[in-house]
């Protein structure tokens, strides 16, 4: 698929390959957004070269995904804005199921702080480094993550009486 | 009292392992900057629990603030009253269904919220929107966004001691309402918006009531500049109260207004202009100063700049479809529903299943909401069901800059500056 990248964007693919060439997976658009996907271990240093070298001074949001049933189970994006060129980009890792663990990215964007702590509470991905690492929404004595797949959509495992959704079973 | 091991002194009646961390995050924010306070003799610190039911926190917003006398050495917000999940309930509904639910988000500008969520859809689902639907889409946005501003106005000068003014605003939202009432009969959650264009045309009635409050609301909008721009009250409750620093401004993730009182002309109308924000005429009000002042300056001249862009739309709105005429993208007309087959079951089919973007793709989408970026970030697994969808709610980021900048305030500055942030709790806490 061929890309079309504008000049920022074409000097951080350029870039990237030269400085993170073996953490750099894939760079792909899909609905006129630019999508990068590398390597979890280098999301810091990658978001440091980003923020430093390319201008990406402004972190909009972070999103975290659940791939239900793939390998690597968990995705976060980072969600960043240039806005000396006015582009978006999106930066894009995947996490394993069992200890899900990234870096915290709060050390190059302060920002982050609520937006990882939301990540955390809707899905369990844990971001080592962060200064402030409570849930955000759902009370501390929470124990779910409610934005997995698994959780179901009314009420909490084990602790309501729900109503009977088949109508044979008494 | 020693305010070592704040956890020691309480004793949290409900969900108490919430309570305690909250508290512990409290003592160890600026630990590494914190004098040694071994001796208090005056007795004056303390900690203020204030909210999620105090009337001026605009919601259920809870503050933990840790006082020195009457300056607020550090504090830390509990957000989370308002979560309702929608996210999760996006995930089980289909585009169309799932928008009523944005109403509920941003409750202070619906016609916004409506519009952001349309927009993304039609980004990741490639639908197109014919011309007239997009300049009734801009006139409904403005007049959310001058609704949103109107009450942030009344209930921040109420805020800061002037109890009248609230009732001059809410007389103008008033007539917004009769007009939202016209343009799509309701009068607060709207839902006009559809995936594809809108769900019906302005009426003549609603045209008229547009063309009056254009012409009524600037008069209205000079009176209060003359009454608030040099009050010398209402000057010194604001002026360099919550100081949002430029440098700072980005680094904290500020957005909207908030942003643009601190220098960054961002604006999402200008940066990747929607709908047909880049054929009309605007300027985007910027402040340097980042105080609450400053907010307040932006917010009223934003005012004058949507009543600007409202009337270069009257004059501009061509005539023609409302909305999209392809069957397999939005919902047919009534006429179409009721007299003809295909008309019925296109729309069983949009009910039933609705609009599918294709497998794997994945979008977002930024509109300038009256409180700042509002974006929808969509995945598809090619159902009509989006597998991912999360909002970027702007209440949310300005709330962690309001963390940040009431370290070192008054306490009673606290009212007006959680005022000048304009916080919607509906918003932040999803």
């Amino acid at each position: 698929m061929s890309l079309e990248l504008n000049e920022t964007l074409q000097s951080v693919v350029d870039g990237l390959s030269d400085k993170f060439s073996d953490k750099l997976i894939e760079v792909y658009q899909t609905s006129g957004d630019t999508f990068i996907r590398i390597e979890a271990d280098a999301v810091v240093d990658i978001c440091l070269y980003l923020k430093s070298e390319h201008h990406f001074i402004y972190l909009s949001d972070i999103i975290g995904t659940d791939r239900f049933t793939s390998d690597e189970r968990f995705e976060v994006i980072y969600n960043l804005m240039n806005l000396r060129t006015q582009t978006r980009l999106f930066v894009k890792i995947r996490v394993p199921e069992e200890e899900p663990v990234v870096n915290s990215v709060t050390s190059v964007w302060l920002s982050a702080g609520w937006n990882e702590r939301e990540v955390f509470d809707m899905f369990g991905i844990r971001f080592e480094g962060h200064p402030d690492h409570r849930r955000v929404f759902m009370p501390e004595d929470f124990d779910y993550f409610p934005m997995r797949k698994e959780f179901p959509l009314l009420g909490i495992p084990g602790s309501l009486e729900l109503p009977n959704t088949t109508p044979d079973s008494e | 009292m020693d305010l070592k091991g704040i956890n020691s002194k309480v004793e949290p009646q409900f969900q108490e392992l919430h309570q305690r961390s909250l508290y512990q995050s409290l003592e160890d924010k600026h630990t590494t900057i914190e004098e040694i306070d071994s001796e208090d003799p005056l007795n004056a610190k303390m900690i203020l629990n204030m909210g999620p039911q105090h009337p001026a926190t605009h919601g259920v917003l809870r503050l933990v603030l840790q006082l020195k006398g009457e300056t607020i050495e550090k504090t830390k917000l509990d957000i989370g009253y308002l979560h309702r999940g929608v996210e999760k309930i996006a995930e089980n509904k289909t585009y169309q269904e799932f928008m009523p639910y944005t109403d509920r988000m941003d409750y202070l500008s619906p016609y916004s919220n409506n519009v952001a969520l349309c927009t993304a859809v039609e980004k990741i689902a490639q639908v197109e929107v014919p011309e007239r639907a997009h300049y009734i889409r801009m006139i409904g946005c403005e007049l959310a966004r001058i609704s949103s501003h109107l009450l942030w106005l009344g209930t921040m000068v109420m805020d800061a001691g002037a109890i009248s003014f609230f009732i001059w605003t809410f007389r103008e939202r008033e007539k917004i309402y009769d007009i939202m009432d016209q343009i799509a009969g309701h009068r607060f959650t709207v839902s006009h918006s559809r995936i594809g264009g809108v769900a019906n045309d302005l009426t003549e009635d609603a045209t008229a009531l547009i063309k009056e409050f254009v012409d009524t609301f600037p008069n209205e909008l000079s009176d209060w500049h003359k009454l608030l721009d040099r009050n010398r009250i209402f000057i010194d409750r604001n002026e360099n109260a919550g100081v949002l620093p430029t440098e700072k401004a980005l680094e904290w993730g500020a957005t909207g207004p908030v942003l643009r009182a601190s220098g960054y002309a961002v604006d999402q109308r200008i940066i990747s202009p929607y709908l047909r924000y880049d054929q009309v005429d605007f300027e985007v009000p910027t402040r340097m100063e980042g105080d609450n002042l400053a907010r307040y300056f932006v917010r009223m001249e934003e005012l004058g700049e949507s009543i600007k862009i409202i009337r270069q739309c009257l004059d501009k709105i061509p005539k023609g479809p409302i909305r999209s005429n392809n069957a397999k993208h939005t919902y047919p007309s009534k006429d179409e529903v009721y007299y003809s087959m295909e008309g019925m079951i296109h729309d069983f089919m949009m009910t039933d299943t609705g609009i599918c973007p294709p497998a794997g793709t994945e979008c977002y989408h930024a509109v300038e909401s009256p409180k700042g970026e509002l974006g929808y970030f969509i995945q598809s697994d090619g159902t009509g069901h989006p597998w991912r969808l999360k909002i970027n709610a702007p209440s949310f980021k300005n709330l962690q800059v309001l963390e940040n900048i009431l370290d070192g305030e008054m306490v009673a500055d606290t009212v007006v500056i959680i005022g000048g942030m304009d916080p919607v709790m509906g918003e932040a806490d999803k």
